[in-house]
């Protein structure tokens, strides 16, 4: 009887075996390199950004002033920063709210009623904007909404001008044309961001049994009630990582605002400019810090809401 | 007994594609009796317990609920309950929320259903495991809660798909001990589907032997097991010997097909006289397996077949036992045990 690896190197074999007898060291070998990765690229540029938060610049040289102090801070809550962040806040609400909605009866028929290969065509199809860059996207949108795009012709086509007109008219969201709105953005970042809700939600709902919903439905549940009480909290978490998605997306993001938006700013927009043109280091980090906190809200909500119970 | 029966299937079809999961099925369930569904896995007794639950509609034929037809309602029209094979239990509700979900559906109130919970939980012997979640319970302790959350409901007909599948066999038969306590105190109908022929003997007034989508047979445990219908039923019910054409002429003199349990042959020395009430065969023991209790032996009758015969080790040691092995031996039997078979191969 020949030895099974005969055709193994000796060294190769005492490797294989080191590592088999000791899984603390393969666990480090593992683990290094993500953990060097995430220790300096990650936290090292967030410690940066929190420390320059702290710092400020001289009101009359425009200096740099390496000085803890939270006077960076204090101007977020002047009126027209305030008015920024609760602009981006609102906006990153409503497209995670309605991106719930678009995605969750998708998710629901790809996680139950689609057959397998229906179900691969489904996946492709939600991850095929992917494949192409954001930037072609952001501005194919933009094409499809202007005055003179698809949306456009087909609104003028069935005769509703009127209401978009009104639409357009009333202040906050309105403006020009669809493309030049905050309602043109609210559209775009749903487009954009679509996909990334879809996904965890369909992931959640193929986990929750069948025989829960028909345990539900015997105990004399009707549908509605089965979907209020036994789906909707199991496959609660995969909206919430959805929206952890979509809602820190869209809080950080310039680029959407700027080519499809009215000329109010959004976060990402201010941190563009203030570390840009600006120079004012400091304020962009304090505004950088403002969608970190909201998301730890956030997640400390949705945990108090149960949110993780079923994980 | 003037009630129509808890449940009757009258012709009831259901097929999945190609496949007749059920076919043409008709029989009765009384009410208060425990009431198993036998048969390997595929030949439909699950499709029929789903059926009554009302997860499946019968594509042909129709079924009653104490004589009333419900092939159109949904479960959650029907009052009947559920015990699920993966228990099927709320992972986010703890075992007082689960067990009060159905009585919190049906809006009974927050006192009368505490108190409700309680009750039950003492019958499945789980005091004092109401605030525990379900995944830190054992599979025994889970196998309580989903029969609880189906009985504090009071359905007339309960439905056990498989419940005891997943427990380890000493815990099985202790479940098998207190289900059938548990059917005998609340006096609610039982309708248990089980591949395990010796589970459904245990435990059921009558049962019905399912294979292919359709019934082989019905009875009393003792009329299945002593007076097997089919050779199906003769071969899934225990162990049967079949014996068929050429050996049953040889044996018995006429070419009937006839089964024969294994414990009812003794082994004798070749030649020892028989009486006229006896049959008998001479063959050589090829395989003897010793099984503690008793031992079982193969013996091949000179290439006309073989027969399995169960010896109880009374007096035999496992030497002794062994020893037979190659052995000629005479089979000896009491002609009363020969079951003659009519019904499919």
């Amino acid at each position: 009887m020949a030895r099974v690896s005969i055709e193994r190197p000796n060294w190769a074999r005492r490797l294989s075996t080191f590592f088999y007898l000791h899984p603390r060291v393969t666990l480090a070998v593992l683990l290094a390199p993500p953990l060097v990765w995430l220790g300096v690229i990650y936290l090292g540029s967030l410690a940066a950004l929190l420390v320059n938060s702290f710092f400020y610049l001289d009101p009359f040289s425009g200096r740099l002033i390496r000085e803890l102090s939270l006077s960076s801070y204090a101007q977020l809550f002047s009126p027209a920063n305030f008015d920024i962040i609760a602009r981006t806040t609102q906006m990153a609400a409503a497209v995670t709210v309605s991106a719930a909605a678009l995605a969750f009866p998708l998710a629901y028929y790809m996680a139950r009623y689609a057959s397998p290969t229906l179900k691969a065509v489904l996946y492709l199809a939600v991850t095929l904007p992917l494949w192409s860059s954001y930037l072609i996207r952001v501005y194919s949108v933009k094409l499809i909404l202007a005055k003179e795009g698809v949306v456009g012709w087909f609104i003028t086509q069935v005769g509703l001008d009127p209401l978009l007109d009104f639409l357009l008219g009333l202040p906050g969201i309105g403006g020009p044309s669809l493309s030049i709105s905050a309602m043109g953005a609210f559209l775009a970042f749903l487009y954009i961001w679509l996909p990334y809700m879809i996904l965890p939600v369909e992931t959640a709902l193929a986990r929750v049994p069948r025989s829960l919903l028909e345990a539900s439905a015997d105990l004399g549940a009707r549908p509605a009630e089965t979907f209020r009480r036994i789906t909707f909290p199991l496959a609660f978490p995969g909206v919430v990582a959805g929206s952890i998605f979509t809602f820190s997306l869209t809080l950080g993001d310039y680029i959407i605002p700027s080519v499809l938006g009215n000329s109010s700013f959004f976060i990402g927009q201010v941190v563009l400019t203030h570390q840009g043109t600006a120079g004012n280091i400091p304020l962009a980090a304090a505004f950088t810090v403002v969608p970190i906190l909201i998301m730890a809200v956030y997640l400390v909500i949705a945990k108090r809401l149960g949110a993780f119970d079923a994980l | 007994m003037n009630n129509p029966p808890a449940v009757r299937f009258e012709k009831a079809s259901k097929h999945f594609g190609d496949v007749r999961a059920v076919d043409a099925v008709s029989f009765e369930i009384y009410d208060g009796e425990f009431f198993s569904l036998l048969g390997p896995s595929g030949s439909g007794k699950t499709t029929c317990l789903r059926l009554v639950a009302g997860f499946e509609h019968p594509d042909a034929g129709n079924i009653f609920l104490h004589g009333v037809p419900v092939s159109d309602l949904p479960p959650y029209e029907r009052d009947v309950n559920t015990v699920f094979q993966d228990y099927a239990l709320f992972p986010h509700m703890n075992v007082a929320e689960n067990i009060g979900y159905g009585l919190m559906i049906k809006k009974v109130s927050r006192a009368e259903r505490t108190q409700r919970v309680q009750e039950i939980l003492d019958l499945v012997r789980l005091t004092g495991m109401g605030e525990r979640k379900p995944s830190q319970l054992s599979g025994g302790q889970r196998q309580r809660v989903a029969l609880a959350r189906a009985l504090v409901n009071h359905p007339r007909v309960l439905l056990l798909d498989e419940p005891l599948g997943a427990l380890d066999l000493k815990l099985r038969q202790e479940m098998q001990i207190e289900l059938k306590a548990i059917q005998q105190k609340v006096g609610i109908t039982f309708v248990f589907v089980t591949h395990d022929q010796e589970e459904a003997l245990a435990m059921s007034d009558r049962l019905a032997v399912f294979n292919h989508g359709k019934i082989e047979q019905i009875g009393s445990p003792a009329q299945i097991y002593e007076h097997p219908a089919t050779s199906f039923v003769a071969g899934f019910v225990g162990v049967s010997n079949l014996v068929r054409d050429e050996l049953a002429r040889a044996i018995t003199g006429v070419a009937q097909t006839f089964s024969i349990r294994p414990e009812k042959i003794r082994l004798q020395a070749p030649g020892a006289p028989i009486s006229a009430e006896q049959c008998a065969a001479q063959g050589t023991v090829r395989e003897v397996v010793y099984l503690g209790m008793h031992t079982r032996y193969v013996v091949d009758l000179d290439g006309r077949g073989e027969l399995t015969v169960v010896q109880q080790n009374l007096d035999t040691t496992s030497m002794d036992v062994l020893s037979a092995r190659g052995k000629r031996m005479q089979l000896v039997w009491q002609r009363a045990h020969n079951r003659a078979i009519t019904g499919g191969g």
